[in-house]
């Protein structure tokens, strides 16, 4: 790539004058106004960390307003990363820096900031006005108490990207706009990042359609290096080596991204085509996005005029004979309600994503919640039983997704499999898997009556395809359109078991509604027992499900190594649960069940297996810290 | 009647007949229903269009019509209300070789469904949609409909209804509709005709069926159905042939401005005064303004009232993945694992 004359070469090599501090873990957080681009470069900086060999885990947090007013408190936008050294499961409790680009986000992000940790400010936008829209009476920049309990950086990063883009042409808003990578760019200098990644990534982004802005991100990115590299202000800077990950290759990957990998690879395996019925919701329609992407997979994608009829679609495609799916968040599911009582019904196969956020009703679009469990279990009329699978962190969703449409499949049923918008937008380092070594899904169809070839089928046999008359997991027989002779109907009445013909007689129905619920019930022969992290009996038993597994597997390594006794396990098959957790849960004296609910998972622990056992509940729209469950942890054990 | 089909490699098809096309189960719409009438035209036209039997898919929603799957020895599913629409866009998406028929209702399409119904028509999916008319919810027993007339005394409106009923097919054709078409219950070789001519259009083929119900709206359509006054209530269209009807008195249809008027023929007025039906349109404004001459100011048209040829969404859908494969080649899971930024730890 040709650079011009004017364009600020990096200098090469360490500074002699500057020392390098080598650190096992750091916490960043970007954060500004939502047009300031702090997704972009912390989605930057994520990837060049995971490269480098750190194993990285991040959590975008936005809001749900796509731009409210410049400079507000509701406008800004935060990107927290954790890299480290070793393996880590959660994007970090406290921040060690942050990068502020206006006086609303050093309001809202403050509080996180470890004492002592690292303030990067951009001083151009600390004027009166932009203060006066975060409700700072005075500059909060002279106030003792935040100078002097942080390495505080005021860096006019206005100004100078100005001066890095000048020449170019660009009008003030448009070089306003690359200040986000001079924030980057100081920011890999001060970690001692590789600017290539992004540099390629700046070029196949912008390099061809606009090489003039292609050029400013670039300059402005080296400018922001050069100034921690030059200025007197920085003097030392951090290395934080490669983590000892397993030997394999790697991807960063989302939990959205996982998702739709595992669903392609689910059809792949089965030798099916995969339908995908939606309708956009945050946080789910990164699924959808890329799905839509996959086409010569031979994915079709219908972006449906509502929830409902995106979930009817995807009824009607389970009984053309697809893998067919949907994924929304809580609004969506609700709406989606009626349809899946349907498949569950008409006993057709497919899988219901969830991408739980905030509720109730609109609740927190952009913030992430575990609060549908219960609405994934009951939420539909009747006995309408339905099995529910739920992924740990972003890579855990390309194989639990798996699992969800193997045991759609198998037990041709709906399936609910649920992530969360904690996991759909963080990322982490994913080994990729060989195609060879992952599950076969078997999908078989009927093809004739009675195992005969359909050029045998006779008109007495035509009228004796049996579609309810099942198999020993009490499947029913998956016959589709377009097969001779296997002409039947399927409805939402109660119907006679065998024929499938509609029968409303007392004890039918009471045999049917059983039926459907041994049929689910009976999927716990046909998953894995529950593992347990720790030994098999002790003190107290930490049981967590979902995306809390990280805070809470580390909460519980770290009162472990402390000596205490405490076990973790971490649930992914919600319904039916594994057959042996009730033995699991009896070798204990206590039982903790963190949720990010008001206790739901509690609720049904109890109820099942009438344990005594206690909840911890944060209802914040954000992930647990590791050291709030230690503190519980610690609480439980009697303050040890 | 012999049924070949015309797929490569396909042998010869068994003649297929209308008892073919009746299930095993027993009928339970009420005695004299215009349901049966139906269900018997469809019943005899299946067979014409030389398809093989396990092709046909019928998808219903909720509501009398609605039993309709069940009696027809096909591919069938009986679903929830108003979604019938929907569930049939995933079969034919996904299915391009079946051919998927939607029998609904006036409440089931137009008010729990009015959205789905609203969308497969502007999206051109090649499904085929009968909407039973009957003015009235027969299944709960006598509410008043999205179509029952403003005043109409129900269970649910003992003092007249007060709300405004919606045409059908105005609702189709403001929604784009390629193909929109009506009929009624008891003219049998008519609906006949147009079950047969939705069946072959390509896209979204729209048919109203005016349908007794004979037990909460008994007679609601006797004017369009009654031998000895029908002439004079109902003009049938013909592609290219002047709007003329009149059971005793030979009338027609002219425009005056914008506005259709009943003119009496002869005094000086002749067929080439009088409006020519065009269902080839482009603009969909003169099936429009037929859509909108309503018993009892005007006679009320029957046929096909518009058909044209529009993308069809389905047949878009799946040139889209044909594309991609040509271009990007067959998907391959072990390529798409290691896209984008990778590294490897030793």
């Amino acid at each position: 790539m040709a650079s011009t004359a004017a364009a600020p070469e990096t200098q090469s090599g360490p500074n002699p004058d500057k020392k390098i501090e080598q650190m096992e873990s750091v916490v960043i957080r970007f954060c500004g106004d939502s047009g300031d681009g702090m997704q972009l470069v912390g989605n930057q900086f994520m990837n060049t960390s995971a490269i480098l060999g750190n194993d990285v885990s991040t959590l975008p947090d936005f809001p749900a307003e796509i731009r409210a007013p410049a400079g507000t408190l509701a406008g800004v936008s935060g990107y927290q990363l954790n890299f480290s050294s070793h393996d880590i499961f959660t994007p970090g409790d406290a921040v060690d820096t942050l990068v502020a680009m206006n006086p609303a986000a050093l309001k809202t992000n403050i509080g996180d900031l470890k004492r002592g940790g690292t303030l990067i400010i951009n001083e151009d936008e600390f004027e009166t006005g932009n203060l006066q829209k975060a409700g700072y009476a005075s500059n909060p920049l002279e106030d003792s108490k935040i100078v002097s309990n942080y390495h505080v950086h005021r860096v006019p990063m206005t100004r100078l990207t100005r001066d890095a883009v000048d020449g170019l042409g660009l009008s003030l808003k448009e070089a306003d706009r690359c200040k986000n990578f001079f924030s980057l760019g100081l920011v890999y200098w001060l970690y001692d990042r590789d600017r290539k990644p992004t540099e390629d990534e700046i070029t196949r982004k912008f390099g061809k359609k606009n090489p003039k802005y292609a050029e400013a991100n670039l300059r402005a990115l080296r400018a922001g290096f050069n100034y921690g590299f030059s200025t007197e202000a920085f003097t030392t800077h951090y290395k934080v080596p490669p983590a000892k990950l397993p030997p394999g290759k790697y991807k960063k990957i989302t939990g959205n991204e996982a998702t739709a990998l595992g669903l392609v690879t689910a059809a792949r395996l089965a030798g099916k085509n995969l339908f995908y019925g939606g309708y956009p919701i945050t946080p789910a329609s990164d699924i959808l996005h890329e799905l839509a992407m996959m086409k010569n997979f031979h994915v079709r994608t219908f972006q449906a005029e509502d929830e409902i009829a995106a979930i009817s679609s995807v009824v009607g495609a389970a009984y053309a004979g697809e893998l067919a799916i949907t994924a929304s968040s809580g609004p969506g599911i609700c709406l989606k309600g009626e349809a899946i009582g349907l498949g569950i019904m008409m006993e057709l196969p497919m899988v219901i994503v969830n991408v739980q956020r905030g509720g109730p009703s609109t609740g927190l679009p952009t913030k992430t919640e575990q609060s549908d469990l219960l609405l994934c279990y009951f939420g539909r009329n009747g006995d309408s039983p339905i099995p529910i699978v739920a992924a740990s962190g972003p890579g855990d969703c390309f194989y639990m997704v798996q699992e969800a449409m193997r045991i759609a499949v198998e037990f041709m049923t709906p399936v609910f499999f649920l992530t969360d918008g904690y996991i759909a937008n963080g990322a982490e380092p994913w080994m990729i898997p060989n195609v060879k070594d992952l599950k076969p899904i078997k999908v078989q169809h009927p093809e004739g009556l009675n195992g005969q070839s359909p050029d045998s089928v006779t008109a007495e046999g035509q009228a004796g395809f049996l579609p309810y008359k099942r198999d020993a997991k009490l499947a029913r027989p998956w016959a589709i359109p377009g097969t001779k002779g296997l002409e039947h109907r399927v409805g939402g009445l109660e119907k006679s078991d065998v024929t499938g013909n509609v029968d409303y007689s007392p004890a039918n129905h009471h045999h049917m509604v059983m039926t459907r619920c041994n049929k689910v019930a009976g999927i716990a022969d046909h998953i894995p027992l529950q593992d347990i992290d720790g030994p098999e009996s002790g003190d107290l038993l930490v049981i967590s499900w979902g995306g809390t597994c990280g805070a809470v597997r580390t909460a519980v390594r770290q009162c472990q190594a402390e000596g205490k006794s405490v076990s973790h396990v971490h649930m992914k098959y919600m319904n039916p649960m594994p057959k042996n957790l009730g033995d699991i849960i009896r070798k204990f004296k206590k039982v903790l069940v963190p949720e990010l609910n008001t206790g739901q998972l509690l609720l049904l622990l109890r109820a099942k297996f009438l344990v005594d056992a206690v909840g911890q509940n944060k209802i914040q729209g954000k992930p647990f810290l590791v050291n709030e469950v230690v503190d519980k942890i610690n609480d439980m054990l009697g303050g040890k | 009647m012999s049924t070949e089909t015309s797929t490569a490699g396909a042998a010869s098809l068994p003649v297929l007949t209308a008892k073919d096309f009746a299930s095993d189960q027993e009928i339970r719409w009420c005695p004299r229903c215009g349901d049966y009438s139906i269900l018997a035209q469809m019943k005899k036209v299946l067979p014409g269009l030389k398809i093989p039997r396990e092709k046909f898919v019928f998808v219903s929603g909720i509501g009398c019509s609605s039993r309709f799957p069940y009696y027809m020895n096909t591919y069938g599913m009986h679903t929830i209300h108003g979604r019938a629409p929907a569930i049939a866009t995933g079969i034919k998406v996904s299915r391009p070789d079946l051919q998927v028929w939607v029998i609904t209702g006036d409440g089931d399409a137009l008010s729990i469904g009015g959205n789905h119904f609203m969308h497969v028509v502007r999206r051109n999916m090649d499904l085929k949609v009968v909407l039973f008319n009957n003015q009235i919810y027969g299944l709960t027993k006598g509410q008043y409909s999205p179509t029952s007339p403003r005043g109409q005394k129900t269970k649910s409106t003992p003092m007249g209804s007060v709300d405004n009923p919606l045409t059908p097919l105005s609702v189709a054709i403001g929604s784009e509709a390629t193909f929109v078409a009506r009929s009624v219950d008891v003219d049998i070789k008519h609906l006949s005709a147009i079950l047969e001519r939705a069946a072959a259009h390509k896209g979204t083929a729209f048919v109203e069926v005016y349908q007794d119900c004979n037990v909460f709206n008994t007679g609601a359509f006797e004017y369009a159905t009654d031998k000895s006054i029908k002439g004079d209530h109902v003009v049938y269209l013909e592609h290219g042939k002047p709007l003329v009807f009149g059971n005793k008195v030979k009338k027609g249809i002219r425009l005056n401005s914008m506005n259709p008027e009943i003119v009496e023929l002869g005094k000086g007025i002749t067929e080439d005064d009088l409006l020519f039906h065009d269902e080839k349109l482009a603009e969909p404004s003169l099936a429009f303004l037929l859509a909108r001459m309503r018993h009892p100011e005007f006679p009320e048209p029957m046929g096909v009232f518009r058909a044209v040829e529009r993308p069809i969404y389905d047949h878009d859908v799946n040139s889209q993945i044909d594309a991609a494969v040509a271009k990007q080649g067959e998907g391959d899971l072990e390529s798409l694992f290691n896209a984008g930024d990778t590294w490897v730890v030793e």
